[in-house]
């Protein structure tokens, strides 16, 4: 048997930048009260939410990811030929092939980075940091550009009252480097799919061939609607207020963190009661940034952690080499955490 | 041990004063939670898996629609507890 020559990595991998993008047009909850009965006292109470980004025609899921990455790679202090691989965490990129990650990684002016998408709903996030940890380690790219993007506007059917007020656009992205201390932790991540009913799209695309579209339901005006992310909100709210709590505390004790220790918690931004919920059980004490982006933002699934990491940090709420747990979790169901370095 | 009916309002008491900071005496068999106690739908959900911990028992999603107050609570916890 032949000796096969390893790969040689870096001892350890940090963030070393954060980009974000939000679309321009800003959606006040007045403009969901057209198509549902509600209120925005309804919706700030049970949510958070106060205003989200649409994202227009122009703002693709590649343009958003281009221009988070361009500020990320800037941040980094690298430029875009260094970067060994793009990874983009996304539910709401709509051709199905090729992946959105080589348009992404050309229009950057990478010098041919590998590139592939990643399906991981909410948790997406995570499970890009967790591969691009594993890349730089191992060797595979000295450094990673790591995109959360989504137009779930797309996705949204907002004549549903249990869902149109909640999703959001943006993109955010990091960048992924070698280290010489360990600024990104062990991650605890998994998936439940016994509960894989629990959030899910309505429709899959195959019932949209031509010929079956009779048996499609239709909306209010009479076409066919769209796909849509359902859910069974209380399912989905009992679990993350109880089970991922426990995953963020077995993150912290992985890192040999204490709540003590931690400067800051970036939650995923499904609901600012799911944060609150995790703040009290989790025991974190009052010197803890907490993000609350959704507010703002609404739920942007795999962009909502490193959106709110980049307003945290442009705001001053949140500095460099602040230690931050950062905690995903969504459709699949699937779930990540870790605790790192903010950069 | 099985806790009592009013070991299990005491309990409940305890996990809605927790919760939605509603003082302990006000919470009686009678009280709707959402109408009387400030309970919404969400905060029911954290007040449901507090008491499933403190009391032993699994309640359902699908049942936690028909516990409107601390009296159907109590009752469901006296029938389904270990
Ligand atoms: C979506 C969510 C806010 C809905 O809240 P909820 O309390 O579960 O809502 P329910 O459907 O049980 O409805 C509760 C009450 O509010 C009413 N309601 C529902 N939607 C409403 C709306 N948009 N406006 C006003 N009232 C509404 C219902 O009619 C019901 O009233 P009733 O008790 O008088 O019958 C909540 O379930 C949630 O956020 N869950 C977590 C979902 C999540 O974060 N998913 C993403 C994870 S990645």
């Amino acid at each position: 048997m032949s000796k096969i020559r390893p790969s040689k990595g870096a001892p350890y991998a940090r963030i070393l930048g954060v980009g974000g993008y939000r679309p321009t047009r800003v959606v006040p909850n007045e403009v969901i009260l057209e198509k549902i009965d509600s209120s925005d006292e309804w919706i700030r109470s049970r949510s958070g939410i106060e205003t989200r980004h649409w994202a227009s025609p122009e703002e693709t899921v590649a343009a958003m990811s281009i221009e988070a990455s361009g500020k990320a790679i800037a941040a980094a202090g690298i430029t875009a030929e260094q970067i060994g691989a793009v990874v983009v965490a996304t539910v709401s990129h709509f051709s199905q092939t090729p992946a959105v990650a080589t348009e992404i990684a050309d229009k950057l002016g990478t010098d041919r980075a590998a590139a592939f998408d990643v399906s991981a709903g909410c948790a997406g996030f995570g499970y890009g940091l967790t591969l691009a940890k594993g890349m730089v380690t191992e060797g595979s790219a000295e450094y990673v550009l790591v995109i959360g993007v989504e137009r779930l506007s797309d996705l949204t059917d907002l004549e549903d009252r249990a869902t149109a007020f909640l999703f959001g656009d943006g993109a955010g992205a990091v960048v992924v480097g070698p280290s010489d201390e360990p600024h990104i932790g062990p991650t605890v991540w998994g998936s439940e799919g016994d509960k894989a009913e629990t959030i899910k799209q309505t429709i899959p695309w195959n019932e949209y061939r031509i010929g079956d579209l009779g048996s499609l339901p239709l909306d209010s005006a009479g076409n066919v609607k769209f796909p849509a992310i359902t859910q069974e909100g209380q399912a989905v709210f009992r679990w993350a207020v109880f089970e991922m709590a426990k995953v963020a505390q077995q993150a912290l004790d992985a890192a040999g963190i204490t709540p003590d220790d931690l400067d800051v918690f970036i939650p995923h931004q499904a609901n600012v009661r799911i944060i609150d919920s995790m703040v009290k059980t989790l025991k974190l004490p009052e010197h803890v940034t907490v993000a609350r982006d959704i507010r703002t933002t609404g739920n942007t699934s795999a962009a909502s952690i490193p959106l709110a990491m980049e307003r945290l940090l442009a705001s001053g709420e949140a500095k460099s080499g602040d230690t931050a747990l950062v905690i995903g979790f969504g459709a699949g169901l699937v779930y990540a955490a870790t605790v790192v370095t903010l950069p | 041990m099985a806790a009592t009916q009013e070991e299990i309002v005491a309990g409940l008491a305890d996990i809605v004063n927790e919760i939605a900071g509603i003082p302990v005496e006000d919470v009686q068999l009678d009280k709707s939670f959402t109408d009387d106690l400030d309970v919404d739908s969400l905060s029911m959900v954290e007040v449901v898996v507090a008491a499933e911990e403190r009391f032993d028992v699994k309640i359902p999603d699908d049942d936690v629609k028909n516990l409107k107050t601390v009296g159907d609570a109590t009752e469901y916890i006296l029938k389904h507890q270990a």
